[in-house]
């Protein structure tokens, strides 16, 4: 079947019950996403559907036949990284890093639908990933500063979405 | 006489009536203000009694709707959602001037047993004063006691969002006079002392009824369909009478447990309105539970030989048994993909996911709360062992979640699907969407 990630179309081999989480990164060789309890509890997996976040290790692929996943690597790259990205590089957000994926990808779902999102609303959404370093308060900072990064427009790039 | 004086005489005749109607009810729907005293102090109250009042709130479920979610404890502001409107709940912390400080125990008394509040005003029934009048004159002492020694905050009311004419108060005087009798519990000598116990519990200060018993369209309970099984918060209140459709039937000490925890293997996960009524039980005896559950069951009846042998069979069974791989099927292939890998593990609950014919969700009378857990999952809850489980918000369409839920209903429940799950389905993707 096909899957669209980040913007780009593609043919995918595996049985349509399989995790997305396992298509994106032994098909697709994206592995930002990252598996962690593969039970949908930690939230390492999440990933962005149509805009909302979603946990890529029990959704099959059978349910995402014409829909738009996106993934870290589709808020920007390594010469040219996404406002979240840059956010978190910026505040130094990352300890061992196994979370923050999730954490950029649920925060920017957040922030797409609100960039203006109060402090409660963005620790209500975060509560449920799981980091076990501790680094919450600086992830707090990043995703605050992401949202303002996504309001200056020099910084506001596109982030991938076709809609 | 002439047509005129004729139409004269007609007008003052009915202008009259009018006047006398209108008097007889505002004398009827009127209630004298009670004088405001100073704030007692906690000196003022026995220790004793106040311990006890703690536990009478938790059975009461007081802070649950006068806490505003992020708000301080009792100051009230909370949103209760009703078909009429929103109502806010009240600040019932001792601050003379937005709380109760003011309020003489003879206020109090008056609020929890008339649903008249200090200054002469009917109350809204989202207060469940229909059931506290049952309470013992102790209880409300103490329960008093307990509100009158708390923290004051001041927070003033928030105005209700109710439409005309109901956002005007003495007509509650009519609908006190159509449903709501005032007066104690009185002792059934023909059940024992914790049978008792346990409906002057449920009846009264837990007000089971005003979520599990259904509400006619002046939202007030239907006498005739006590437990029949209700609404609150957009979540379904099931049936807890002998309507109950437990696929095993619950009994007195599995019902105790599962108000205790939260959950049962056998039954299943408390959540939505549910959860804090579990919480606040942590601060209630056990013996009052047991007597709740106790009394609950006893109105539940004895359930038919049948049920029971089918219950025996789900209760010994470790996982459901295999069905054949249906590739056609939409709904079978989206339960094999995503939920079998949890559901059919064997592993018990708190930690494994329950066999999904054992669950309320799949067999009960409503598909509201099967499409809550589906949709929202079921996040952590405090800190004790509570089952999780991933929600699928925003991957489910609206045919794959008809397709899913038709074939749980048929391979769990053995039912057919319910008669307005197309419109249940739309409401909670629309409801997700918002959230």
């Amino acid at each position: 079947m096909e899957l669209k990630v980040n913007g780009r179309i593609h043919s995918v081999a595996a049985a349509p019950d399989t995790p997305l989480l396992y298509v994106l990164r032994e098909d697709l060789q994206l592995n930002a996403a990252k598996y962690g309890c593969g039970l949908g509890q930690c939230g390492a997996c999440t990933v962005m559907v149509d805009g909302e976040a979603v946990l890529s290790c029990v959704v099959p692929i059978l349910l995402l036949q014409g829909k738009e996943i996106m993934t870290v690597e589709g808020l920007g790259s390594i010469d040219k990284p996404g406002p979240m990205q840059r956010a978190f590089i910026e505040e130094q957000a990352a300890q061992c890093g196994y979370c923050i994926p999730g954490m950029m990808m649920r925060a920017q779902a957040l922030l797409q639908k609100n960039p203006q999102t109060s402090d409660a609303e963005i620790r209500r959404q975060l509560e449920q990933n799981l980091c076990r370093c501790g680094t919450h308060m600086r992830i707090l900072r990043a995703v605050r500063r992401a949202a303002q990064l996504m309001q200056t427009p020099e910084t506001a790039v596109d982030t991938g979405r076709s809609t | 006489m002439s047509f005129a004086s004729r139409f004269a005489r007609i007008t003052v005749g009915v202008i009259v009536t009018l006047a006398v109607v209108s008097a007889l009810f505002f004398a009827f729907a009127w209630h004298s203000s009670i004088d405001p005293v100073e704030p007692p102090t906690a000196s003022a109250f026995d220790h004793a009694v106040v311990l006890r009042g703690a536990q009478l709130a938790a059975l009461g479920e007081c802070v649950t709707c006068h806490t505003a979610a992020d708000g301080r404890v009792f100051a009230g502001g909370r949103a209760i959602p009703t078909p009429f409107g929103t109502i806010y709940s009240t600040n019932i912390t001792p601050d003379p001037l937005t709380g109760i400080g003011q309020w003489s125990l003879a206020a109090f008394e008056r609020a929890m047993r008339a649903g008249v509040d200090r200054k002469g005003r009917d109350l809204y029934p989202a207060f469940p004063y229909d059931h506290f009048t049952l309470l013992r004159d102790e209880d409300v002492k103490s329960l008093y006691a307990y509100l009158m020694t708390r923290q004051p905050v001041r927070v003033p009311a928030h105005p209700n969002e109710l439409d005309f004419p109901l956002n005007f108060r003495p007509l509650l005087a009519g609908w006190k006079l159509l449903f709501f009798r005032q007066g104690r519990y009185r002792q059934d000598r023909s059940h024992d002392e914790t049978w008792n116990r346990g409906a002057y519990l449920a009846e009264g200060l837990a007000h089971c009824g005003a979520c599990h018993t259904p509400r006619n369209l002046l939202g007030a309970e239907k006498k005739d369909q006590h437990f029949g099984g209700g609404e609150s918060e957009n979540w379904h209140a099931y049936a807890i009478n002998s309507a109950s459709q437990s696929p095993v039937p619950w009994e007195a000490n599995t019902l105790q447990f599962y108000l205790r925890n939260g959950w049962h293997a056998l039954h299943g996960v408390a959540r939505g309105p549910m959860t804090p009524v579990v919480e606040n039980m942590a601060g209630v005896p056990e013996t009052d539970v047991q007597a709740m559950a106790a009394y609950v069951i006893s109105l539940m009846g004895q359930p038919t030989p049948e049920r029971v042998r089918h219950a025996e069979g789900l209760a010994t069974r470790k996982v459901a048994p295999p069905v054949a791989a249906q590739p056609d099927n939409v709904g079978a292939t989206l339960y094999t993909a995503a939920c079998a890998v949890c559901h059919e593990s064997g592993r018990p609950l708190p930690f494994g996911g329950i066999d999904l014919a054992l669950s309320i969700g799949v067999s009960g009378e409503d598909p509201t709360n099967l499409l809550h857990v589906v949709l929202e999952g079921l996040p952590a809850a405090g800190e004790a062992p509570m089952p999780i489980m991933p929600g699928f918000a925003h991957t489910l369409s609206d045919p794959q979640l008809l397709a899913l839920l038709t074939y749980l209903r048929s391979r769990f429940a053995a039912k057919p699907l319910w008669s307005d799950t197309e419109t249940a389905i739309r409401h909670a993707q629309e409801a997700e969407r918002r959230r």
